[in-house]
């Protein structure tokens, strides 16, 4: 088998970029493109490809596919007050949760009840092993993801259901990614040239889900995996369909991702979940972007009286506007003048992955590789 | 007696025995034999002095425990500042029915330590508190030693260097504890730096124990500190097949992870070759490597990382606590 | 919300397996792949198998890089 690290290294990166940039100067204007998923924002950002990109005319822009951008005040609140105020009981959720600021504090930093505590988690499963070893505790997942993550919450779902492991329930903030594209779409607030589509999401979803995209908007887009050599395929496969005038949904990560997706993943969620009207923090209600949980009695915000309504946002934040792609970091009124990482003012630069953080830390950057 | 008991702390008899049969048994020498509340001791030129404290948890993970830690922490400190460690003193904190034997085992693992080393263990103290007033045992070590070198004078043009690789005492911990179901011996790299001593002769210009925080805070720490610019490539850090695992399963960045026996060096260009080779000579220090050098790009006080693509950005120090990712 | 990598099988006992990296070894919840085999890369996010890597398609990636890097030292 051949070396994997051709996937990152520079020297593969730089025969890629000179594909990019022929094909950039005989499309011959400035291009914009959205990348969906926080983790392409990350390969992004970290490789310095991002930066490199926008020197030479290609912006990739941040989409809505960012958990902790996304998820609204009120239901981290809800966890944070509940673990604070209840004895007894575990949160848990995953590392990217714990350092979300609310207004009644964050996961990480706020002092649980008596017998109480917060778990960070890598997998669900470890759910279930808590409620197992616990089982005089409430054990209260904040489950927070799109269809990559899904299945493996509603795994937990069935597996408490199946075992009776009464002691568990979640705080879930689930959405899907199609919706809030179509939504971005249909507002025209952002005139786009290209989508990079979210492979491992995409592994989930096959690629019919996207093909609206290239069909009603004539939009093209490519389902790309994550290493820099990965970005920079997707990357050239859009800038080939813009020069044929062909859009369509390329799957630009063959190895991973097949077209019908994951059927039995797909079940799964389908038997767990319910779809619903979610509401996505910095975008308002978007109809039929969230799933719910079906089975009632799992869910701890009805289970223990939950608030989530509490909202924490400065009137002035334009992080929903950053999330559409419809303005940079700079042009929002707060940006770096009151809103900074130590005090942010919205999800755009709380997140690691967030279009302002990552601005803030590197937008002024000079120089290229 | 096979746990420590809380009557240890009144002092008398109790104290007595136990200051011998386990205090002296396992880390006597001329200077703590003579009992006294302070020692005397013969140091000349100018001093150097540290301190440090240790609450870890676990207290044994694969390549050590407590006790190593406590004597590794002080003495590497004290020689990444150029100072030739030689006394010791040692602060226990035990709570109340603490396994003797596990007690045993951490002596025996300070005395090995500082005999590596070159140090005496020459005064101390033990306390013991209730039971849950303690994780077992709280470690405080003071160090001080003798000045050779005055860090400094780091110009552009000077080459950082790392002793090894980087990461291996997080990891190990991690997963020791069982952290996120991980299963694997990893080794520590919890280890006595003292064998970089020659290296202040030889002409290095500046060093850190890269522990807390991890490589990364100390290059953003070095950047601001002396006001220089800083850059390196993410290519040179060696990284062992466990912490690369781990990093890559749970989106975890090595350059903030911690090691326990490794040390970034500042070297004089000229020096890189010798330096290096030397280097490498050293117990886990195969994969010794310049990383990165003082100059390059960024501003005074930026740290510019070229990444494994080929592409820039900044590097900024650790802030809170380094947490595994699902996105 | 997509970090996952592409790790070896070497046990599966049911819809549990176990994957091995570098010397590290985890379960890996297999209830959502279809006939994993030993020596599969599966794909692991958040402790679970999401596909099985299709390793052929993985070389044909590796062989386009391959190709266009001999192509630039030629040309």
């Amino acid at each position: 088998m051949m070396d994997p690290r051709l996937l990152r290294e520079e020297k593969s990166v730089r025969v890629l970029l000179k594909e990019v940039e022929k094909s950039l100067s005989r499309i011959g204007r400035e291009l914009k493109l959205m990348e969906v998923c926080g983790t392409h924002t990350m390969t992004s950002y970290r490789s310095g490809l991002g930066n490199f990109l926008r020197k030479i005319g290609l912006r990739l822009i941040s989409g809505p596919g960012c958990p902790v951008c996304i998820t609204p005040n009120g239901i981290i609140s809800a966890a944070v007050e509940f673990v604070s105020e209840t004895p007894n009981v575990i949160v848990a959720t995953f590392g990217d949760m714990l350092k979300v600021p609310t207004n009644k504090g964050s996961l990480l930093k706020i002092v649980p009840d008596k017998g109480s505590s917060v778990k960070t988690i890598y997998s669900p499963e470890e759910v279930i092993d808590m409620a197992k070893k616990n089982p005089d505790k409430q054990v209260v997942f904040l489950a927070v993801g799109f269809e990559t993550t899904i299945p493996s919450i509603g795994w937990v779902v069935e597996e408490a259901l199946k075992k009776g492991y009464e002691n568990v329930s979640l705080i879930t903030c689930l959405r899907v990614v199609p919706p809030p594209l179509r939504a971005i779409l249909s507002s025209g607030s952002v005139a786009l040239d290209g989508f990079i589509y979210p492979g491992h999401v995409s592994v989930i979803l096959g690629s019919l889900p996207y093909e609206f995209i290239a069909e009603e908007f004539r939009i093209p887009g490519a389902i790309t995996g994550f290493e820099p050599v990965d970005l920079l395929l997707g990357i050239i496969s859009v800038l080939k369909q813009i020069e044929s005038g062909q859009p369509k949904v390329d799957i630009a990560y063959p190895r991973v991702v097949r077209r019908e997706g994951n059927p039995v993943a797909r079940q799964l969620m389908d038997r767990v979940f319910e779809v619903s009207d979610g509401e996505w923090r910095g975008f308002g209600i978007i109809p039929g972007s969230a799933l719910s949980l079906r089975e009632k009695k799992m869910d701890a915000v009805e289970k223990f009286s939950m608030d989530t309504s509490s909202s924490w946002e400065n009137k002035n934040c334009r992080c929903g506007d950053v999330v559409k792609g419809a303005i940079e970091p700079p042009e929002c009124p707060l940006f770096r003048k009151v809103c900074s990482p130590e005090k942010p003012m919205g999800p755009c630069m709380v997140s690691v992955e967030g279009s302002c953080l990552i601005h803030y830390k590197y937008g002024d950057v000079e120089w290229i590789a | 007696m096979d746990r420590i008991s809380l009557s240890l702390g009144s002092g008398g008899q109790l104290m007595k025995d136990f200051l011998k049969d386990l205090i002296l048994k396992h880390l006597g020498n001329p200077t703590l034999d003579k009992f006294g509340d302070s020692a005397h001791l013969d140091l000349t030129g100018k001093i150097g002095f540290t301190t440090d404290s240790f609450v870890i948890h676990p207290i044994f993970f694969p390549g050590g425990n407590i006790g190593k830690l406590a004597v590794v922490g002080t003495v590497n400190d004290l020689v990444v500042s150029g100072i030739k460690p030689r006394f010791i003193s040692l602060a226990l904190i035990l709570e109340e029915g603490f396994a003797v034997k596990d007690l045993e085992t951490i002596l025996s693992s300070i005395k090995t330590l500082a005999d590596e080393a070159g140090v005496q263990v020459v005064t101390g103290d033990t306390k013991v508190v209730r039971k849950g007033e303690a994780d077992g045992i709280y470690i405080n070590t003071a160090g001080i030693g003798e000045v050779i070198a005055e860090p400094g004078n780091i110009k552009e043009g000077d080459l950082i260097a790392v002793s090894g690789c980087i990461g291996d005492h997080s990891i190990s911990v991690m997963v020791a504890r069982g952290e996120f179901e991980f299963e694997g011996q990893v080794q520590s790299d919890c280890q006595s730096l003292h064998p970089l001593l020659p290296l202040w002769k030889m002409g290095a210009k500046w060093m850190r124990d890269i522990t807390r925080g991890g490589l990364g805070t100390i290059l953003c720490e070095l950047g601001e500190e002396q006001d220089v610019p800083v850059f390196i490539e993410e290519s040179k850090i060696v990284l062992s097949p466990p912490v690369n695992a781990l990093c890559e399963i749970l989106g975890l960045d090595p350059l903030y992870l911690a090691s326990e026996g490794k040390a970034a060096i500042i070297i004089p260009q000229d020096l890189e070759t010798e330096a290096i080779n030397f280097l490498r000579t050293l117990p886990l220090g195969e994969a010794a490597a310049v990383i990165g050098k003082i100059g390059g790009i960024g501003k005074k006080g930026e740290v510019v990382l070229k990444s494994v693509a080929g592409g820039l950005r900044l590097l900024e120090p650790l802030t809170g606590e380094l947490l595994p990712r699902i996105c | 919300m997509c970090l996952a990598v592409p790790l070896k099988l070497i046990e599966i006992n049911d819809d549990i397996g176990t994957i091995e990296s570098g010397g590290i070894r985890r379960k890996v919840n297999l209830s959502l792949v279809k006939n994993p085999k030993l020596g599969d890369f599966i794909v692991m996010h958040a402790g679970f198998a999401i596909t099985i890597m299709d390793q052929e398609e993985g070389e044909k990636t590796l062989a386009l890089i391959s190709g266009w890097l001999e192509q630039e030292e030629q040309g």
